[in-house]
């Protein structure tokens, strides 16, 4: 077996409940199922970086990036993080938060997930869609390490939604990037042929 | 002597600017502080930058005179190497700069505040370090509420009184501004219409200073603008 992309032990507390996470993977994907407030989302920001509430340990491609003593911060992770609600940067174009991390390769993206005519647009001037397409190509186009998405084709119609899933899953299939899925739609999940971990009474669980 | 209106009007607005100006950073880095971090005594400083706001100006203004004065070594100290503060412009400035900090740091407050911090979050995960991101996500979305702190800031020192008086005197021509040149006016036999001069030119700056913070608010909440189409 390979070695794990994704080693975590962990206790996220969610209000006054708490979400434990003792589980490794070397699955190309996993996808996180589970019900609304189930902790999916802190999950992902935890392993992110931007939550640091967790107590436990996080060892990511080989590295520890949370444990007694060891905090790695988030601009060294450098995760492809996409926010359910894409939190585009209102004061920059399209091109502009495409390329917030780097440019290359901007055109390849914007074309894969048909933004190229909307570069020039402000992210207030998009459909909620559009948005989710901008934020994936902004992560994408980061030369993540790993991506960590939150639903992120939830604003999209059922045959786009496909297509993309598609596309995304091949484009990281491609880079060997792993990915961490969250949905609330287990269609997702088919073109990365995720593993399925499934968030259950504050606990999560493989299967 | 008469108190000559166009040297006041000059003085006050070289004295609010340079107040303005010299404390941006100040200001900006104190506002960020405030509303972004979490730590032991931010309830102290938030409180000690208001105190201005609450205490009599003329308080203020001999706090500055004990602090900055001649018989103070930091007072004795600026003078030596060339910016003595009691009736000086320096002191002047000093007076607005401190007067006007509260309004100044809250209204940028306000704006880091209104920033979602999650857009400083995704930031930081592309890659950027705390100090890009403040100048490529938090500070350009502030940067109207950063003008509209600049505006009251500036507003707020052109009329100073209380602290100007004390710490720099009403002296013509050096330390005479607005509303030290109104005060002296009220007792001059001939100044009636250097008054009214003055009472228009106070009233037309305040108004421009208010129609443009009103201005840069609207700026602001539109910069921020995300909101489904």
């Amino acid at each position: 077996m390979a070695e794990p992309w994704l080693d975590v032990a962990l206790r996220v507390p969610l209000g006054a409940l708490a979400l434990e996470v003792s589980l490794a993977t070397s699955a190309a994907a996993v996808g996180v199922v589970g019900p609304s407030g189930g902790g999916k989302t802190t999950l992902l920001r935890v392993l992110a970086g931007v939550e640091r509430r967790a107590a436990g340990t996080v060892k990511a491609l080989g590295v520890t990036w949370q444990g007694p003593g060891v905090f790695v911060a988030p601009w060294h992770r450098r995760v492809g993080w996409v926010p359910q609600d894409a939190a585009l940067f209102p004061h920059l174009s399209v091109r502009e938060n495409l390329a917030y991390a780097q440019a290359d390769g901007l055109d390849e993206v914007a074309e894969l997930l048909g933004v190229s005519a909307l570069l020039t647009r402000a992210p207030r001037n998009l459909s909620g869609g559009e948005r989710q397409r901008v934020a994936l190509g902004r992560a994408l186009l980061s030369r993540p390490t790993l991506l960590l998405l939150d639903e992120p084709f939830a604003a999209l119609d059922r045959s786009l939604r496909a297509r993309l899933a598609g596309q995304v899953a091949a484009w990281c299939a491609d880079r060997r990037i792993p990915t961490l899925l969250v949905t609330h739609d287990e269609r997702d999940l088919e073109p990365f042929s995720a593993e399925r971990w499934e968030i259950a009474d504050g606990r999560v669980r493989v299967g | 002597m008469t108190p000559d209106p166009w040297s006041a009007v000059g003085l006050s607005v070289v004295v609010g600017a340079a107040s303005t100006v010299a404390t941006l950073p100040v200001a900006v880095a104190t506002a960020w502080v405030l509303a972004r971090k979490r730590f032991f005594g931010r309830s102290v400083l938030s409180a000690l930058v208001l105190t201005p706001l609450v205490l009599p100006p003329v308080v203020t203004g001999l706090l500055l005179l004990t602090l900055l004065g001649r018989a103070s070594p930091v007072g004795r100290w600026l003078e030596a190497v060339g910016w003595p503060v009691p009736f000086s412009l320096t002191g002047a400035t000093i007076a607005a700069a401190v007067v006007g900090f509260p309004l100044y740091v809250s209204a940028i407050r306000g704006a880091f505040e209104a920033v979602d911090p999650r857009l400083e979050e995704v930031s930081a995960t592309l890659g950027a370090t705390p100090s890009r991101t403040f100048f490529r996500v938090t500070l350009p979305l502030a940067l109207p509420g950063v003008a509209g702190g600049m505006v009251l800031a500036f507003a707020r020192g052109l009329g100073e009184f209380g602290a100007t008086a004390v710490i720099a005197g009403n002296i013509e021509g050096r330390t005479r501004t607005i509303a030290l040149a109104v005060y002296a006016l009220l007792e001059a036999p001939d100044g009636k219409s250097a008054l009214t001069l003055l009472l228009v030119v106070s009233v037309g700056l305040s108004v421009i200073a208010l129609v443009g913070f009103e201005l840069l608010n609207r700026w602001q909440r539109r910069r921020l603008e995300l909101t489904d189409g």
